[in-house]
């Protein structure tokens, strides 16, 4: 059998390696979500085999006077860059990964982009634990099996232990946390490779 | 017709898909693989619908790799691209075979492919 990982890759004509390559076959996608600010497109960059890309995705947020016949003056767009990025695995898979913001408010794109994927990478900072309560909460209500993983930043508290920090999320005894450094893609191929596993381990009933 | 890489999109977002807000089929979502069906583009498309074709001239892309390449919302190049599908100018098939989607190899085969990655 040909290898998957020859370089087939038939993106010569484009000039940019965004083209997929021939032997693409499975597309699969994780979201990589956390507040803002905490290394969601650092971590995607690191592992990328594309320079990460992004697209300009608007949300519109209706005011509650709606039946006003100015109404339309009262509803506001605002945008938000996704950024992605994606990873040729052997045997024909392409991970994608998505960075995902998590507040309430990016509920309708949260379910948009959620739509098919395996599983969230939750990014935490431990400096900002409460920063990353929303997002759990919208990773719960929507079923999206998930791991969490704090990204080491420099001055990060070291004092918890990992049980004080299972407590502060309040999360399940069978939800993987770990640590990672969002910079260095081994680290960050470890974080996916935790949630990854949880998927294999607690096999999801019902799978979109 | 080449599309811009840097600067403003080359259509504004609301005239790229001349009006219609929703894509003509549903079964379109952001990792559909979109490829050129080959035919030669007729007279008459629009410049987003050309700079789309031209794209995938060089390649297969997903939907969301096209909009990041032309600068236009997810939602406009599934109109796009549902507008080409249906001039059979575009094909587009799902991320994942449907009889692949729920094999219980998939993850294995991902967690085993994300291992070979860090032994490179």
């Amino acid at each position: 059998m040909v290898s998957a990982t020859s370089s087939t890759v038939d993106t010569a004509a484009g000039g940019d390696g965004i083209h997929l390559p021939d032997t693409a076959r499975d597309l699969v996608k994780i979201l990589v979500t956390g507040p803002f600010g905490v290394g969601k497109t650092t971590l995607i960059g690191s592992v990328s085999e594309i320079r990460p890309l992004h697209t300009e995705e608007q949300l519109t947020e209706a005011s509650a006077q709606v039946d006003d016949l100015a109404g339309v003056r009262d509803k506001s767009t605002t945008t938000v860059a996704i950024d992605f990025g994606r990873i040729s695995l052997a045997g024909g898979i392409v991970l994608y990964l998505f960075g995902t913001p998590g507040q309430e408010r990016f509920r309708p794109l949260w379910d948009d982009i959620a739509y098919g994927a395996l599983g969230a990478l939750v990014l935490v900072d431990a400096r900002r634990i409460d920063a990353s309560f929303d997002v759990l909460g919208l990773v719960e209500e929507t079923g999206l099996p998930y791991a969490v993983a704090f990204n080491t930043f420099p001055d990060a508290p070291r004092h918890h232990t990992p049980e004080q920090l299972r407590a502060a999320l309040d999360l399940e005894p069978t939800t993987p946390m770990v640590t990672c450094d969002a910079r260095e893609p081994n680290s960050s191929i470890d974080a996916l490779l935790a949630l990854v596993q949880h998927l294999i381990d607690h096999r999801p009933a019902e799978h979109r | 017709m080449t599309p811009r890489r840097g600067g403003r999109p080359l259509v504004p977002a609301y005239l790229s898909t001349g009006g219609v807000a929703r894509p003509s089929r549903t079964h379109l979502e952001r990792l559909s693989v979109l490829t050129g069906s080959g035919e030669p583009a007729p007279a008459g498309l629009t410049a987003a619908q050309a700079a789309l074709l031209e794209e995938l001239e060089y390649g297969a892309l997903t939907v969301v790799e096209a909009a990041a390449l032309l600068r236009l919302p997810v939602s406009a190049v599934l109109v796009l691209a549902a507008d080409l599908i249906d001039h059979d100018l575009v094909l587009a098939r799902a991320p994942i075979p449907p009889a692949r989607r729920f094999d219980p190899d998939l993850l294995k085969r991902v967690a085993d492919g994300l291992r070979d990655l860090k032994h490179r």
